[in-house]
């Protein structure tokens, strides 16, 4: 276990003053608004890479889970029952909780198989869960979509509450990540993804650990939909399960960096502002599908590894190069996959 | 007794295409160990292709195949060549998933631009047309489309089991690095293979086009429910993709008949969890590379 280091303490504390100062200094509404998509986008990721970084078991049902979020706040706070104000916030919590208990029997049946047909079961909940949206009409009013009540926050500031709570929920997020990788659990994750039947042989408690990081990084992605509910007042089953939001944050972990802690929002800081801005333009719009596709190929092709390994890689090789004969620095981040040493 | 034939010859009758589109996966998979999650928007290309055919030159959808399988031949070698290829062998399978699905997602954004995202239907001159055998009512349609899947999975079987190129597929499948050593080029196999499992979608997708209306998006109810045969099947095996292909059809069927067709379209997740919990290497489980 690593102890903890000053500067990443320091990097930490700047990260988040600095996102939490950003709704104070940039006032703009459709500016926040932007921002508002990116902080969710940066929680959903963070969620993703806590299962999906570092375990290597990628998951393609999260979206489900936020939709689950979504729903349980939209019937907690009708539109009939009047503006509810930060009564939400304060309820998401507990649908995190809420959905984390309710994902580990589903975890533990998805967990009996491994690699890609844990992906091909978890794409399967995702398609369930869209057909339920639309089905399960006393839950979600189905095709005709949900009002959530509205929260009547004064015009001008009227993002800043829901971004705050994203960032908060964010932060969460990476002091979660950040404690599973100084964790026992967090080990026993990065064995289960460079060997898992010799983690399994030499006394990992690799189920447990597995579906107690399942139910953490669905409590969270549930928690974010709850919150994205009652900023957007009404919900539709095709945008609360959209197969659209799985893509998005996995393709913001590969652009930021498998496994790391910051890479996510990096992928989030550079994705979602340009996304929100192709969307709210009709004929863009049109242009927002053969995009994403196109920008995911591109880092799957040119970045396999996501830029926060690649620059770091760059710098110890810079490094190594100007002291000849000492070797170079251990990386800061566990090495994304494992690859035979020549 | 009757509703529960009826529901089972329309089962097995859906079940023939499913295995058609199915199987192409299968294919790949086995070959590459990729799983391709653009299998369910090259139907819907094949669909669209038809549909142009029909609608610009009037060629019956069950002849445009002859020009509609060429065409995504050439363009699954193309993507096999430029995405699937520099793919690390270490983190192939899942990284094929993001990348196939990348392109699915690409596909449907072009087929909109295109076409549209309104629903279209192939409607040729016989598309209502039913006979009455002993009182059950048989869409022609479904008949010639099971008939015509039929037909295709036999050619391909036959590919496999009797040309140069199909043995090398099998020694591949087989042991990848003793076909190599004997002389297989791995690198072709595998191209021409990933363009013979679009293929097959795309064939498959000239007659779905004709059975169900589909529009740009329709590639996501098809993708989970052929995802959900292959795991059915065993990942890998041909004849367990069939299998699977057909109870995935006739439960289909039967949960329309006696529930509500709406609840047909969780059919596949109740067969997937049904069989994860029971037997999770799948029906017919060649979790090891083995047989095609």
């Amino acid at each position: 276990m690593r102890t903890i280091s000053r500067s990443g303490v320091a990097v930490t504390v700047a990260i988040v003053a600095g996102l939490v100062a950003f709704p104070f200094v940039f006032q703009a509404n459709w500016v926040v608004n932007i921002a508002v998509f990116t902080m969710m986008y940066a929680g959903l990721a963070t969620a993703w890479n806590l299962l999906g970084g570092y375990s290597g078991y990628i998951s393609l049902g999260n979206a489900a889970f936020f939709g689950v979020g979504a729903y349980a706040i939209a019937n907690l706070f009708p539109t009939s029952g009047g503006p509810p104000g930060a009564t939400p916030f304060l309820i998401v919590p507990l649908v995190g909780l809420a959905v984390a208990i309710l994902s580990l029997p589903i975890g533990w049946i998805a967990f009996r198989t491994r690699g890609v047909t844990f992906a091909i079961v978890t794409i399967s909940l995702l398609f369930v869960a869209q057909t339920l949206a639309f089905l399960l009409h006393s839950f979600t009013k189905g095709s005709q979509g949900m009002g959530v009540g509205v929260p009547l926050f004064p015009v001008e500031t009227y993002e800043r509450p829901f971004y705050l709570a994203l960032l908060a929920i964010f932060v969460f997020a990476v002091l979660l990540c950040w404690y599973v990788r100084r964790s026992k659990l967090g080990l026993a994750l990065f064995a289960i993804r460079d060997d898992e039947d010799r983690a399994l042989g030499l006394g990992v408690d690799t189920e447990v650990a597995k579906l107690l990081t399942f139910a953490m990084s669905l409590g969270i992605t549930a928690m974010i939909g709850g919150v994205w509910a009652y900023y957007i007042t009404y919900i539709y089953p095709q945008f609360a399960v959209d197969p659209l939001v799985t893509i998005g944050m996995v393709l913001m972990v590969y652009l930021g960096g498998r496994g790391t802690l910051w890479g996510p929002l990096l992928g989030a800081l550079l994705l979602v502002p340009a996304q929100q801005l192709l969307a709210q333009n009709a004929t863009t719009a049109r242009w927002y599908l053969i995009l994403y596709s196109g920008v995911f190929l591109l880092v799957i092709l040119l970045l396999p590894r996501g830029i926060i390994p690649s620059v770091q890689d760059l710098a110890s090789r810079l490094r190594a190069g100007r002291h000849r004969g000492t070797s170079p620095p251990e990386a800061a981040v566990p090495p994304v996959q494992t690859e035979a040493v020549p | 007794m009757r509703l529960f034939v009826q529901a089972v010859i329309l089962g097995l009758l859906a079940g023939g295409v499913y295995a058609l589109m199915a199987s192409g996966l299968t294919l790949a998979f086995g070959i590459m160990r990729v799983i391709n999650v653009a299998q369910g928007v090259m139907i819907i290309l094949g669909a669209y292709l038809s549909y142009t055919l029909f609608t610009r030159f009037s060629i019956d959808p069950f002849l445009s195949v002859l020009i509609v399988v060429p065409v995504v031949f050439v363009l699954g070698v193309v993507i096999e060549l430029i995405f699937i290829r520099p793919l690390r062998p270490s983190d192939r399978e899942s990284l094929s998933l993001l990348v196939t699905w990348a392109v699915a997602l690409g596909i449907e954004g072009v087929l909109g631009l295109v076409y549209s995202t309104t629903y279209r239907s192939t409607i040729p001159s016989y598309a209502n047309g039913s006979w009455r055998i002993g009182g059950f009512v048989i869409l022609q349609v479904q008949v010639y489309a099971f008939a015509f899947s039929v037909v295709i999975l036999t050619l391909l079987g036959l590919v496999l089991a009797k040309t140069r190129f199909g043995r090398a597929v099998r020694g591949t499948v087989q042991n990848p690095a003793s076909a190599a050593l004997l002389g297989v080029d791995e690198r072709r196999v595998a191209a021409i293979g990933f363009g013979l499992s679009v293929a097959t979608a795309a064939a498959a997708g000239a007659v779905y086009g004709v059975v169900t209306p589909f529009n740009p998006g329709s590639h996501y109810d098809l993708i989970s429910l052929l995802l959900t045969i292959i795991v059915l099947g065993g990942m890998g095996s041909l004849p367990g993709t069939v299998v699977a292909a057909m109870l995935m059809g006739v439960s289909q069927a039967l949960l329309a008949t006696y529930i509500s067709p709406t609840s047909a379209k969780l059919t596949f997740f109740i067969l997937l969890i049904a069989i994860l919990v029971v037997r999770p290497q799948g029906l017919f489980g060649a979790v090891e590379r083995g047989k095609l």
